[in-house]
């Protein structure tokens, strides 16, 4: 039993990766969550939201890397991050304005802004590949690896090595920033406090003076501002693809429908159970049980519990256990 | 006689084409509190409701301070000093006593730890529990906190719907007491009470509405003294 | 008052049929009869599915985004009916595999029966998931080795388990069946809550079917697809050398190539025609009976029509199932349609809206309205494209020849055809809710 060089492996293929698309995760289904609990609908732009995002990160990355600027051992598109979320805040700003504001002032049902937000994805996915095309986009320069699996053995002795990407220490340190910075917002702040009451009694929150049109207006900033960096980490630590941002809607929704929809803690704590779930059923453990058990009693196969094909089938069991076990969610969000 | 702090005056209106009320008129002085009662589906709530705004008057009006104020909305209304406790949603659920009462005090842009501690020396048990989330309060400790937060907007006139709906006899009482001392702060209160003997028991002035309109009205000694009144709503 | 509105709405679907009807005809006279009959064939597939739409979301005001799942299922059931059994393949594995699946349901069931018996605590929780991780070891067990041999006998040709060799018509029911088994499964998780989530849960179930039709090689052969679906309709070759035939084209003056294929796509029309007419007929009549009316009494106040107890959720199941089935249908005359099955191009996106636009801009409610709507739109999908593409060429033409911005400009008119689609429904949700044939 090589249990170091087993943890090691888990460490490698598991647990970092896990971590990384975990905090992408969250910081996505924070952005869902937060519309959910204020603007009271599931927005299913938001997965285009965070494409639109990172495109527009990109766009600023080209022109800064065209001026000659970079960012040493990171990547140059953590400098273009504010050009993006300034640009993806005018797009929501506009958007909402222009679609959503008539809706809300009618007090339509919540099924109609559904479908609202659902017209709004459409226009998006079409407008990001008419812009920045259909194809793969790599922007992520500077160092590539923090620590290499060889020099990680190398410092080690061990017989596996641990890798860690540049991009995959980046994203959870930014997450754990732009979730301290949110948090501090939603409690220490009275813009933030009235967020929070608006989410929580909207008529009361109208009575006690509350100004919905500004409440409104802060939540498509942070919205903004949370898409356009977990598109970004996303687009930095794999690639930029405008399709696949809409296959992330469904992990988005089962994390923060597991959390408990309207609740940001929940929304970060369902990302990482989302990100883990589907990281551990679509391994192969094969290497891992081999290290650990004896080696007569190795299974001959992969030991994988479901393709990796079959990623979309985790998200989804998630949500469908969630919905019918305990569809409040962890939190209690508000489901109904 | 000077005009009254509030007034509304020949209130007739409702939330349709069918009217409820059918003018009447409700008004409280400074440092008094005036009672509303009157069976159920007598118009005591949409009366309030319209002297908050809340309803549209066909006819009739509302005057603050001896100023019409029929233009302002709700949230105008609250700014212009006017506090209301609904009666049901009236916390906001998740957030703590504390944050309740900051919201209270939303539009007020100077510091309000003033007012709150004179909050929580008339509702010390909300100073216990002040980092407790409003939601997780008993009935009568949340009505506090509804109360406590419409004071922090140091209003001119305070406006409760059935503040002591589904509390116990006991809490009723203690409520009460609360209120009197917020009126002998010389805050006029106005409230509409489903609990009419004990009500009237502390009101300076009564209105018995009934189909929307004034049946009785009177000092709230004056009301339980009336052997009418007494038959028809105080189950004699 | 009723009577002029009443007549004001057939007046809008007569002149919307005309419409299309013109346009289908300008089509054949400017372009090619061969390409009106293509649209007419989609359009008609398309109409069946906005009017299964149309059920849900104008009765029940059910937001289904997981229409190509249903779809897909439809094409998986062609499969499943119509083509011939692999023998080989059935005695390697076939009875294996058919034990696992019902392993499969048997666990999921245990699993709830376990969850309703005990009552709540950590201990249910453990019991249950101990259930489900010795149910899912079971199925494995049972399906890898299985899935193996099945798909180890001739790959190239066959590698799955194939179909029950019946005729291709019978089919169409059969994916209407298998649409509603999956509707009837997700209806029970997901409705009952929040609007919204009936949408997030059927987001999935589009997915979830095209990835089992994928990468389940043995069921429905993946993504090395079924070609050579068996025909409800004959054959060009067979029509080319039949001799009386030619002899009837030659009088119609068309050379006999073109009359088979004109000939074959009539035909297809024929058939969904005849299905769009009695799906359509069906509807109407259901939703002018009393249940009908209750859905849209339900549909129009929810709140009311609970405290009167009317069972709100399971009349939105039993519509949601309807109009799912419906969809499945489609799906299968969509797969007959193309005659093989190609997982690869359900594409979840695109096709799942065209047809809510469809519906939004028919007439959401009127059944007829959303008919129509799926061929107007299907149309303007199809026509659209190389509108766009001249357009954008008369756009670029001043540009020089190479340039890039050319080169973008040009290659991205397709997704033009997205952001019109999505421009088209918020504008026509917005400003027109209620479609070209509202509601009565």
């Amino acid at each position: 039993m090589d249990w170091l060089n087993a943890l090691i492996v888990l460490a490698n293929f598991v647990v970092v990766p896990a971590l990384t698309y975990g905090s992408q995760l969250a910081l996505g289904a924070l952005g869902v969550t937060l519309v959910y609990g204020i603007l009271r609908f599931s927005n299913f732009a938001h997965g285009d939201t965070m494409a639109f995002g990172t495109m527009a990160t990109i766009l600023a990355t080209w022109a800064l890397q065209s001026l000659g600027m970079s960012f040493g051992a990171l990547p140059t598109a953590l400098l273009a991050l504010p050009f993006g979320i300034i640009g993806t805040a005018l797009y929501l700003l506009a958007t909402d304005r222009l679609i959503y504001r008539f809706y809300r002032r009618q007090r339509a049902k919540p099924i109609v802004l559904v479908i609202v937000s659902a017209g709004v994805m459409f226009f998006t996915n079409g407008l990001v590949r008419f812009i920045i095309g259909p194809g793969d986009r790599n922007f992520a320069d500077g160092e590539r690896f923090i620590v290499t699996a060889r020099e990680f053995k190398e410092m080690t002795g061990l017989s596996e090595g641990l890798a860690i990407k540049t991009t995959q220490g980046i994203t959870v340190l930014t997450a754990i920033v732009v979730v301290a910075l949110l948090f501090w917002f939603l409690n220490r702040t009275r813009t933030g406090k009235s967020l929070r009451a608006y989410s929580d009694n909207e008529d009361l929150a109208l009575l006690s003076g509350i100004d919905p049109e500004r409440v409104v207006i802060v939540t498509w900033l942070i919205v903004a501002a949370l898409a356009t960096i977990a598109g970004t980490l996303y687009g930095l630590d794999k690639t930029f693809k405008p399709f696949i941002y809409f296959q992330l809607l469904l992990p988005l929704f089962a994390a923060a429908v597991i959390g408990g929809l309207g609740n940001p803690l929940g929304a970060i704590v369902g990302g990482f159970i989302v990100a883990f779930a589907e990281v551990t059923v679509t391994y192969a453990w094969k290497k891992v049980l081999g290290y650990t058990l004896p080696d007569d009693i190795v299974p001959s196969g992969l030991v994988q519990l479901l393709s990796t094909d079959y990623k979309v089938a985790v998200s989804f069991s998630i949500l469908v256990l969630v919905l019918l076990f305990r569809p409040t969610g962890l939190f209690r969000g508000q489901s109904l | 006689m000077s005009e009254p702090f509030l007034v509304g005056e020949n209130l007739t209106g409702g939330y349709g084409s069918a009217d409820i009320l059918h003018g009447c008129t409700i008004a409280v002085d400074k440092g008094e509190i005036a009672v509303i009662v009157g069976p159920n589906g007598a118009g005591k709530s949409t009366a309030m409701k319209a002297l908050f705004g809340m309803l549209v008057l066909r006819k009739g009006g509302v005057r603050l301070e001896g100023r019409s104020i029929d233009e302002l909305s709700p949230s105008q209304r609250v700014m212009n000093g006017m506090g209301f406790v609904p009666q049901t949603s009236n916390v906001f659920p998740s957030m703590t006593v504390e944050e309740n009462l900051e919201m209270g005090a939303f539009i007020r842009r100077d510091d309000c730890n003033d007012t709150m501690t004179e909050v929580f020396d008339l509702f010390p048990i909300l100073k216990e529990k002040r980092k407790q989330p409003a939601g997780q309060l008993s009935g009568g400790q949340r009505q506090q906190v509804a109360v406590g937060r419409a004071l922090m907007t140091r209003p001119k006139a305070l406006m409760l719907d059935e503040p002591t709906a589904g509390v116990s006899p006991i809490v009723m009482d203690e409520l009460f007491d609360r209120i009197i001392e917020v009126a002998a702060m010389g805050i006029p209160i106005l409230m509409v009470e489903q609990n009419a003997r004990q009500a009237l028991a502390i009101a300076d002035h009564g209105y018995v509405l009934v189909q929307g309109r004034n049946a009785f009205s009177g000092s709230g000694a004056a009301l339980l003294a009336d052997d009418e009144v007494r038959k028809s709503f105080l189950g004699g | 008052m009723a009577g002029t509105a009443s007549e004001h709405v057939t007046l809008r679907a007569v002149l919307l049929a005309v419409t299309i009807v013109v346009l289908l005809l300008l089509t054949g006279y400017l372009q090619s009869w061969n390409t009106a009959l293509v649209i007419l064939d989609m359009g008609l597939i398309s109409a069946v599915m906005a009017l299964g739409v149309n059920l849900q979301w104008g009765l029940a005001g059910l937001f289904n985004v997981g229409i190509m799942g249903f779809v897909a299922l439809g094409g998986l059931a062609t499969v499943l009916v119509s083509m011939p059994p692999t023998t080989a393949a059935w005695s390697a594995g076939g009875g294996r595999a058919i034990l696992a699946i019902l392993a499969g349901a048997a666990t999921i069931a245990a699993a709830l029966f376990v969850w309703r018996r005990i009552p709540g605590g950590a201990a249910r929780g453990f019991a249950v998931f101990a259930v489900l991780l010795i149910g899912f070891v079971l199925y494995r067990w049972l399906l890898d080795p299985a899935v193996d041999a099945i798909e180890s006998v001739n790959p190239a040709g066959t590698g799955y388990l194939g179909g029950l060799g019946l005729p291709i018509l019978l089919s169409w029911p059969v994916g209407g069946l298998l649409a509603a088994g999956a509707a009837w499964m997700i209806g029970k998780t997901a409705l009952g809550l929040r609007s919204d989530y009936l949408a997030i849960a059927t987001l999935g179930i589009s997915e979830i079917v095209i990835a089992i039709l994928k990468n389940e090689d043995w069921l429905s052969r993946g993504v090395k697809n079924v070609v050579g679906l068996p025909r409800p309709v004959p054959y060009e070759v067979n029509l080319q050398s039949d001799p009386a035939f030619v002899a009837k084209a030659s009088e119609l003056g068309l050379n006999p190539v073109m009359a088979s294929t004109l000939t074959v796509k009539l035909a297809y029309a024929g058939l969904f025609a005849v299905v769009l007419i009695i799906l359509l007929l069906l509807a109407q009549r259901a939703l002018h009976s009393p249940w009908g009316r209750m859905m849209r009494a339900i549909r129009d106040n929810e709140t009311a029509a609970s405290a009167m107890g009317k069972h709100v959720t399971a009349r939105h199941l039993q519509v949601f199932i309807l109009g799912s089935a419906i969809c499945g249908i489609g799906g299968a005359m969509l797969t007959t349609l193309d005659g093989q099955l190609t997982p690869g191009t359900y594409q979840p996106l695109r096709f799942t809206f065209l047809i809510w636009i469809m519906v939004i801009v028919g007439g959401s409610g009127n059944n007829i309205g959303a008919v129509l709507g799926g061929f107007l739109i299907w149309f303007l999908w199809v026509q659209v494209e190389p509108i766009g593409h001249w357009l954008m060429s008369l756009i670029t033409s001043g540009m020089a020849d190479g340039s890039a911005l050319k080169a973008h400009l040009l290659a991205s008119a397709a997704h033009m055809r997205l952001m019109t689609m999505g421009v088209i429904l918020l504008l026509v949700f917005r400003f027109s809710p209620r479609g070209l044939v509202p509601e009565r």
